[in-house]
């Protein structure tokens, strides 16, 4: 019964959608290859964990050593 | 379906990262891809958005694929994964794109109107049951490679596609067909 049941689904979806080979084209139209190079020239700029440390301690100076403000700015 | 295979020099290249043999699986396997994403999700301009972000994730896990293992039936699985996602965000309950519906009828005794309430019924299968009843009645493939591609087991299956066909049984029933 059950079996029965499924392949007359089977039947039913086939009449309704056909297969892809049989319907559209299985075969790729392009070269998908300049895809994934913009992709990869679109990833972000990674910031090393280095970077964020000093930056971090330069913020943790500057609010210990308000005083040390104009000085950092003269330099920069 | 074949799974091409590749030396296992380039896939060990592949897992440290290296760009050219990534570049290398690409072109030998993004057909294959391709045409698996299409069986899936059925419309062509979304497959091949579908194999660029299979590759992509592919790319970015680079790190953990095992050489020993088959790059093909990976790629399949990320594939199979990225196809699951694109129906989950597709909205739900929404007809079928036209072209999705067969242009001929191969059984003049199916009406124009069982087919567009069984096209209709289908586009409203959850995406697990879809992929499964999609993968395993209408294209046939056999279970064990559906398995495979979505990691689960062929019991597993079995039970997905059960449950489609007694949803769009239901699904038919309550549009007024009695299939």
């Amino acid at each position: 019964m059950m079996e029965h049941e499924q392949e007359r689904m089977q039947q039913l979806l086939r009449q309704t959608m056909l297969p892809v080979a049989r319907q559209l084209s299985a075969e790729l139209r392009r070269d998908l290859w300049p895809g994934i190079l913009k992709r990869l020239e679109a990833r972000p700029v990674e910031v090393p964990w280095f970077d964020w440390a000093l930056l971090a301690a330069v913020a943790l100076w500057l609010v210990s050593s308000p005083r040390a403000i104009p000085l950092l700015l003269y330099y920069l | 379906m074949p799974v091409l295979e590749q030396p296992t020099d380039v896939l060990r290249q592949f897992s440290h990262g290296d760009l050219d043999a990534f570049e290398a699986l690409f072109r030998t396997h993004q057909s294959e891809v391709y045409g698996w994403i299409v069986r899936i999700v059925r419309d062509p301009a979304a497959a091949e958005d579908l194999t660029l972000e299979t590759f992509w994730r592919i790319h970015r896990a680079h790190a953990r694929f095992d050489p020993a293992r088959s790059f093909g039936a990976w790629a399949r699985r990320v594939a199979t994964n990225a196809a699951l996602d694109y129906l989950k965000t597709a909205r739900p309950e929404t007809d079928l794109p036209d072209d999705l519906v067969s242009p001929v009828l191969p059984d003049p005794g199916v009406s124009e109107e069982l087919r567009r309430k069984t096209a209709r019924a289908f586009g409203r299968l959850p995406p697990k049951l879809r992929v499964a009843a999609t993968l395993a009645l209408i294209e046939e493939q056999p279970y064990k490679e559906i398995a495979e591609a979505l990691g689960i087991s062929t019991s597993a299956v079995k039970v997905r596609v059960f449950r489609a066909v007694r949803f769009l049984r239901d699904e038919l029933k309550r549009q007024g067909i009695e299939p």
